[in-house]
């Protein structure tokens, strides 16, 4: 008989060693084609004569972009007009999110509605929009507007205030006076405000048990401080309507129908995806926590703000976060229809400077920053939620 | 005595006529409460509003076989911009003469996804005749062989390019996509570290950075004289994209089975491929057999976005048909009859896949 420990195996009956071995093996192979596509590329930049490095970002960008939060001109760098894009993407994404998971809640709620005309009006709207890809909306809600509204001549004015043409939709914004600023100032303090009485409202709550009505009160410092600045000082109600000059408009506020275009593609097709999340949440909520919560006592709010909805979330959160940053990189699209965003003007900045690499490796460094600080507020938010697991 | 008195009752008792019937429904479903009534009335009054004149647009008023300028003058909906330019949209710069080639091909694709619809065919030859028939379709778009006239890659364009960016992509994808699920749940750190490395990477830029990428940098990538077209590029994008994703679903099926079963292998005598191939991968890709579709469904969507590397697909000679001046102003009949199209594909993928959870769902 032999004695199968004192044997000496081969190592490439070893596991252990077999698997270094395999290790070694890949990381040579990657090591090599790494290698052999970096000299590819060295050898046809050096012949094509394109710089390297991101020393063009200080130079002279001579491209206008359309849209701007911060002043930019062409005389400004590249690296101000990639600043400006990357506000753009986080603007249209920042708007695009709350719209969406107001809208996408609604049609998620109503496709759960006993109203069987409700709940099928929701059913057709999810699957029509999941459907058909997104850049097909875009261009679609895009040619409704240069092609289906007037001129700003003709412009449509559904009610006062508010002008629709194919140079965008315009608004009247309240004038610029001194008292906005302390508005803003007594709308924060509002929300710290509602936010410290919220907090005490639990603690008194833990400690005897009863309840304040926290959610009335609350709005009502946040509603009522604002309101109470705008009347000491002296209720200013001046309006800046925008007005007709020549061909355009001008005063008020306007958004281009790029962005408009963007903003309604992005929020339809994401809205339909959050719907079956809501659902989804919701369904897995079992129907015994509701029945087991009205024999407790709970009022109807009471039911859904502590027994339903802490549930419900748990479940919506995570596909919700992940549909959210599904938005954020849809609206690199945006190139497409012509509004400035990240990728459009890292596009153009391509296109004039050669640098492709570089540019490229920037519109990817952005959005893995982005997924890369979602994935770590998720895995905080699953910590968090483990943690009120029993 | 009493037995016929109840026999009476049951027999002449009928349920109240307004909890039967059609007004029982609409009591149930619609009418049932205040808020519940409001909501149907409200919804009744906007549908009133926005369907007939869409209706009386999209059919009554609309144009079906005229020339652009007396398009204009109709106050519907002008499909002719369609059936003048559907063999422009469908095919796009293939020549003309030659379309019945593409139309073949896509016939040949078309029928083999609906005879593989049914899980009672699924068996070896089936995988057979989509070698096959992938092999034919390949042969009467390109041609130079038999007596098949050569036709580039370049003059590809429309609905075939569509699918065959989609259906190509995701059979090199699935495989690919395995591989890099297995690699990340292997013990050899190198190994789990690369797959994670790369999955999360292309997992968190969007699509069109990779399709900027294959035709920016991939090019550069290539030793001297040696090319690649665009239409390569763009599929081999469009394949590391979608490996990525087929990488994530595959590692849910993975993660779902059992520690037993990977044991009783082991007590078997088998090897880590065997164990892989004969036990794992047939149960854990058998399960996520819904998600999948899911993620084809997002391939085919997203092979629209090669419009932005200008290639000729669907979208690209949709928009060619909406810039021509005699058919300017007409976009959104184009773009409505390609929307049904994507919308055709996607719905059925999605009806195939809730059919496919239903029967996964019953038995084990």
């Amino acid at each position: 008989m032999k004695n199968s420990i004192s044997e000496k195996v081969p190592f490439w009956l070893d596991p252990k060693k077999r698997g270094i071995v395999f290790q070694i093996g890949t990381f040579c192979m990657v090591g090599l084609l790494a290698y052999y596509l970096i000299s590819n590329v060295l050898i046809n930049l050096e012949k094509q004569a394109v710089a390297t490095g991101f020393d063009f970002l200080q130079k002279e960008s001579s491209f206008e972009i359309g849209e701007t939060l911060i002043t930019y001109s062409a005389a400004s760098s590249y690296g101000k007009a990639l600043i400006v894009g990357a506000l753009n993407t986080l603007k249209v994404a920042f708007v695009g999110i709350i719209i969406t998971v107001l809208l996408g809640t609604t049609v998620g709620i109503a496709r759960l509605s006993t109203n069987w005309l409700v709940s099928k009006i929701a059913a057709i709207f999810i699957e029509v929009m999941q459907d058909i890809p997104i850049l097909l909306q875009l261009f679609f809600w895009y040619a409704i507007f240069y092609e289906s509204l007037p001129s700003p001549r003709q412009a449509l004015n559904p009610f006062a205030g508010l002008f629709l043409c194919n140079r965008g939709i315009l608004f009247a914004v309240p004038e610029s006076h001194p008292a906005h600023k302390y508005i803003f100032i007594a709308f924060v303090i509002g929300c710290v405000a509602a936010y410290l009485l919220y907090r005490w409202a639990r603690a008194r709550q833990e400690k005897t048990g009863q309840i304040f009505p926290t959610f009335s009160v609350g709005t009502g410092i946040i509603i009522g401080l604002p309101l109470i600045t705008w009347l000491i000082s002296g209720a200013p109600t001046e309006m800046d309507i925008p007005v007709l000059t020549g061909f355009n408009f001008e005063g008020g506020m306007s958004f281009s129908p790029e962005f408009i275009a963007l903003l309604i593609g992005l929020v339809l097709y994401t809205s339909a995806f959050v719907a079956e999340v809501v659902r989804a949440g919701i369904q897995s909520v079992s129907k015994g926590q509701t029945e087991a919560a009205m024999a407790v006592g709970l009022r109807p709010g009471q039911v859904l703000k502590l027994v339903i909805l802490p549930q419900a979330l748990r479940v919506i959160i995570p596909p919700l976060t992940s549909q959210m940053l599904n938005l954020t990189k849809n609206s690199s699209l945006a190139v497409a229809i012509g509004f400035p965003d990240f990728v459009s003007v890292a596009n153009t900045t391509i296109n004039q400077t050669g640098q492709s690499i570089e540019g490229v490796a920037l519109i990817m460094a952005l959005y893995l920053i982005f997924s890369l600080s979602t994935s770590v507020f998720m895995n905080w938010y699953n910590k968090k939620v483990a943690l009120v697991e029993r | 005595m009493e037995n016929t008195i109840q026999d009476t009752q049951t027999s002449e008792i009928k349920p109240p006529i307004i909890d039967v019937g059609v007004i029982g429904w609409m009591k149930a479903n619609l009418f049932d409460g205040v808020f519940n009534s409001i909501l149907t009335i409200i919804t009744l009054i906007l549908l009133y509003k926005t369907v007939p004149p869409l209706i009386s647009w999209a059919f009554i008023d609309s144009t079906w076989l005229s020339t652009g300028p007396e398009c204009k003058e109709a106050t519907g909906a002008c499909w002719s911009v369609i059936t003048t330019n559907y063999r422009l949209i469908l095919f796009g710069l293939y020549p003309y003469e030659l379309q019945w080639r593409p139309l073949i091909a896509v016939i040949i694709l078309i029928g083999l996804l609906f005879y593989s619809k049914d899980r009672k065919h699924w068996s070896k030859y089936l995988g057979y005749a989509w070698i096959i028939g992938l092999f034919v379709m390949g042969i009467l778009m390109r041609g130079g062989v038999l007596w098949l006239k050569s036709v580039e890659t370049s003059e590809w364009g429309g609905l075939p390019l569509t699918l065959l960016l989609s259906i190509f992509g995701l059979t090199v994808a699935y495989p690919l996509g395995v591989i890099l699920a297995l690699g990340r749940q292997s013990k050899m750190t190198f190994i789990k570290y690369l797959c994670v490395v790369y999955i999360e990477l292309i997992r968190g830029v969007p699509l069109i950075s990779l399709l900027f990428m294959s035709s920016f940098i991939f090019p550069l990538f290539l030793p001297e004289g040696v090319t690649l077209n665009n239409l390569l590029r763009a599929q081999v994008a469009i394949i590391l994209f979608t490996a990525a994703y087929v990488a994530e679903v595959v590692r849910g099926g993975l993660q779902g089975m059992s520690r037993g079963q990977y044991e009783a292998a082991e007590s078997m005598g088998l090897n880590y491929y065997l164990t892989m191939r004969l036990i794992i991968l047939p149960q854990a890709l058998r399960i996520v057999i819904p998600p999948t579709v899911s993620v084809l469904i997002s391939a085919f969507k997203d092979t629209s976005l090669v419009v932005i590397i200008s290639l000729w697909d669907l979208m690209k000679t949709t928009q060619t048909v909406i810039n021509d001046p005699q058919w300017m102003g007409f976009s959104r009949e184009a773009y409505i009859f390609i929307a049904l199209l994507y919308f055709l594909g996607c719905f059925s993928m999605s009806n195939f896949s809730r059919k496919l959870e239903k029967e996964l769902d019953t038995g084990y």
